[in-house]
């Protein structure tokens, strides 16, 4: 596999497949409940040792198990807010590319508009007043975060789809008589594919950065008992972990946000690699020792010796 | 022209949208979250007859229809009336003068700063192409990927809270009686030395984007003819990547109006996590007393900024670009 050459992409999967098992399998193997607390005396966090790997929190509950079990509604939430916003992209930014005239004016005009407004913040407005059932869905809350994240990858399709769609091989399926959705489907998406993988990752990192900075805010409530990354970040803050020197309590789900946003940026950057060879790293392994020369692009495959590659 | 014309009426609509939206967020939050909200408030220090113009405000109690509450809604927003903070007891507008020019300060400065260094950074990297500054990509990606509260913890522990290179909280030194707040040496120096930190946490995370960004643009702009042109007329090597820089910019520009939105709701976190005396702080307070009319407000001014900074950076095209003032 071409995909699978780029060190980014493969350090990007392994590292992503790392946190998606975690994410299943994690709130199984953890050695406590989220909520377990090892005594109710001590009032003090216990740094980590080989009892608790990670310490303890302020409760004196286990911050591994917590960190284990806080991973699946963070990617959960995400991956939905991921899926749902690309659809409404395809939905809103090809139908505005391929039908043109009054269709596209309306639909540039919508999307240009959600790309102006500060989706967190309102996301912060929206979510504060939800009732507990309606927080503990994830189905609800990734909605709502795609509703503000959808108009990026939107305005991305429609600039590829306008571009497709005066193809010869578009034209000519038109031509013999194909229907409009058979075309977009047939035709055009699969050209598509690229630009929307990458489009999807951005919104899943959005949709991370999002719910982990509303539950760390407090805005998204939790059901108690449940733990995800974010609200230990909230939990500890406002326990003053800062000032106390716990740092054994929030660097672990910090590091956690921060790995799988890493994990998919890699991933993104190796996509656009593949889409367009032209921005490939000259350092990516196999292209060390070819010198850039202006106006030629070297020819990694059939250089013959070093420095020879004009 | 008629390209500006265009622009100016996509803002108007934009910002007509941005105010309903703003009418229509509140009142279709599901059931009784603003009848909560206000039992909330009943208990709180509230008198009886502005808890009565709260809820006739968001037509909890009157029997006006959702059409004249908007009429009157519009007609107060054009007088610059936008309500009475609950928990603060003043208007609105008020609250938001004395936080808007941190906010406009510390994102406008660090959006700037990005700009400048990450377009600069971008075009000697794809100019380059290969070497040291290639692999420190996907170091950049690091901080995009990051969310922005976790970047400014980050930089708030090492240089601020054990580093102790920078003040970490307030928008200045709060604790020193001897401070005036105005234009003078100490505020202003007190100033800078505390919006260190939030102006390096939204500079770093916006500035991958400008880097890549301009990378990428770079190296498809350097196949043009135009550019071997310049290169086979024997001009020096800066001059040639000059002209690839001039031509590559211009995405740069256009991908202004897809990031500020970003970088502005970024910003606010930022601020909430160095308790930073601006719009973002502001918001997250009222978030948490329930306080719907300055929530509002700020959300409105918020949209609005974005849509200003938007015009902004397509005015700056049109200038840069000649065929944007001929194309239709």
């Amino acid at each position: 596999m071409r995909i699978l050459r780029s060190t980014k992409v493969v350090v990007g999967l392994s590292l992503l497949a790392f946190f998606v098992l975690l994410a299943v399998v994690g709130p199984f193997v953890a050695p406590h409940a989220p909520d377990w607390q090892a005594n109710t005396t001590s009032g003090v966090p216990q740094p980590p040792s080989s009892h608790f790997w990670f310490g303890t929190t302020q409760k004196q509950e286990d911050v591994f198990s917590q960190v284990l079990a806080g991973g699946r509604d963070t990617l959960l939430i995400s991956l939905l807010a991921g899926l749902i916003a690309s659809a409404l992209s395809i939905l809103i930014g090809v139908s505005a590319g391929y039908f043109g005239g009054v269709v596209d004016e309306v639909l540039s005009v919508l999307s240009n508009i959600f790309l102006a407004l500060p989706g967190l913040l309102i996301l912060m407005v929206v979510m504060k007043p939800l009732p507990p059932q309606d927080t503990s869905n994830p189905f609800l809350i990734g909605g709502v975060i795609a509703l503000t994240a959808w108009a990026w990858g939107a305005r991305v399709l429609r600039a590829q789809t306008l571009s497709l769609r005066n193809q010869d091989y578009v034209e000519s399926a038109r031509v013999i008589g194909e229907r409009s959705p058979r075309v977009i489907v047939f035709e055009i998406l699969p050209n598509l594919l690229p630009i929307l993988a990458s489009s999807f990752i951005f919104t899943v990192i959005y949709g991370i950065g999002a719910y982990v900075s509303l539950t760390w805010l407090g805005v998204i409530g939790v059901p108690s008992g449940v733990v995800t990354w974010g609200t230990m970040l909230n939990v500890s803050q406002a326990s003053g972990s800062l000032i106390s020197g716990w740092w054994w309590w929030y660097v672990p789900p910090a590091l956690c946000v921060a790995g799988v946003g890493i994990a998919l940026a890699l991933l993104n950057f190796g996509i656009d690699e593949i889409v367009n060879p032209r921005l490939t790293s000259a350092r990516t392994g196999r292209g060390s020792g070819v010198k850039f020369r202006l106006g030629l692009t070297p020819v990694l495959q059939s250089a013959p010796t070093k420095g020879d590659a004009k | 022209m008629r390209t500006i014309f265009r622009r100016l009426g996509f803002y108007v609509l934009a910002a007509y949208a941005a105010v309903t939206l703003n009418f229509f967020l509140v009142r279709m939050l599901p059931g009784d979250a603003l009848q909560n909200v206000l039992s909330k408030l009943r208990s709180a220090a509230i008198t009886p007859e502005e808890l009565k113009a709260l809820a006739a405000q968001y037509g909890l109690d009157s029997h006006q229809s959702l059409a004249s509450q908007y009429f009157s809604y519009l007609g107060n927003l054009l007088h610059g009336d936008l309500g009475t903070s609950t928990s603060k007891g003043v208007p609105v507008t008020a609250v938001l003068g004395t936080d808007l020019p941190w906010t406009i300060g510390l994102v406008g400065s660090a959006t700037v700063i990005a700009f400048v260094f990450g377009t600069l950074i971008g075009i000697v990297v794809g100019w380059r192409r290969s070497g040291f500054f290639d692999a420190l990509l996907p170091v950049a990606t690091f901080f995009q990927a990051v969310p922005y509260f976790i970047l400014a913890f980050l930089l708030l522990l090492t240089l601020g809270f054990y580093g102790k290179v920078f003040p970490y909280a307030q928008g200045y030194d709060t604790g020193n009686p001897d401070l005036v707040p105005g234009w003078n040496g100490t505020f202003i120096t007190s100033v800078v030395e505390h919006g260190a930190l939030p102006a390096a946490t939204v500079a770093l995370a916006s500035i991958a984007g400008w880097i890549i960004g301009m990378r990428n643009v770079m190296l498809t702009t350097m196949d043009e003819d135009y550019v071997l042109v310049a290169a086979a007329k024997g001009l020096p090597q800066w001059k040639v990547a000059g002209v690839a820089a001039r031509n590559a910019i211009l995405p740069s520009i256009s991908n202004f109006a897809l990031s500020i939105s970003l970088v502005v709701a970024g910003s606010i976190a930022t601020e909430i996590v160095f308790s930073y005396p601006g719009l973002g702080y502001e918001i997250y307070q009222a978030i948490l007393t329930g306080d719907y009319p300055l929530m509002q407000g700020i959300l409105l001014v918020v949209i609005f900024t974005v849509l200003g900074a938007n015009l902004l950076a397509d005015m700056a095209y049109v200038a840069l670009d000649p065929r944007a003032r001929k194309e239709s």
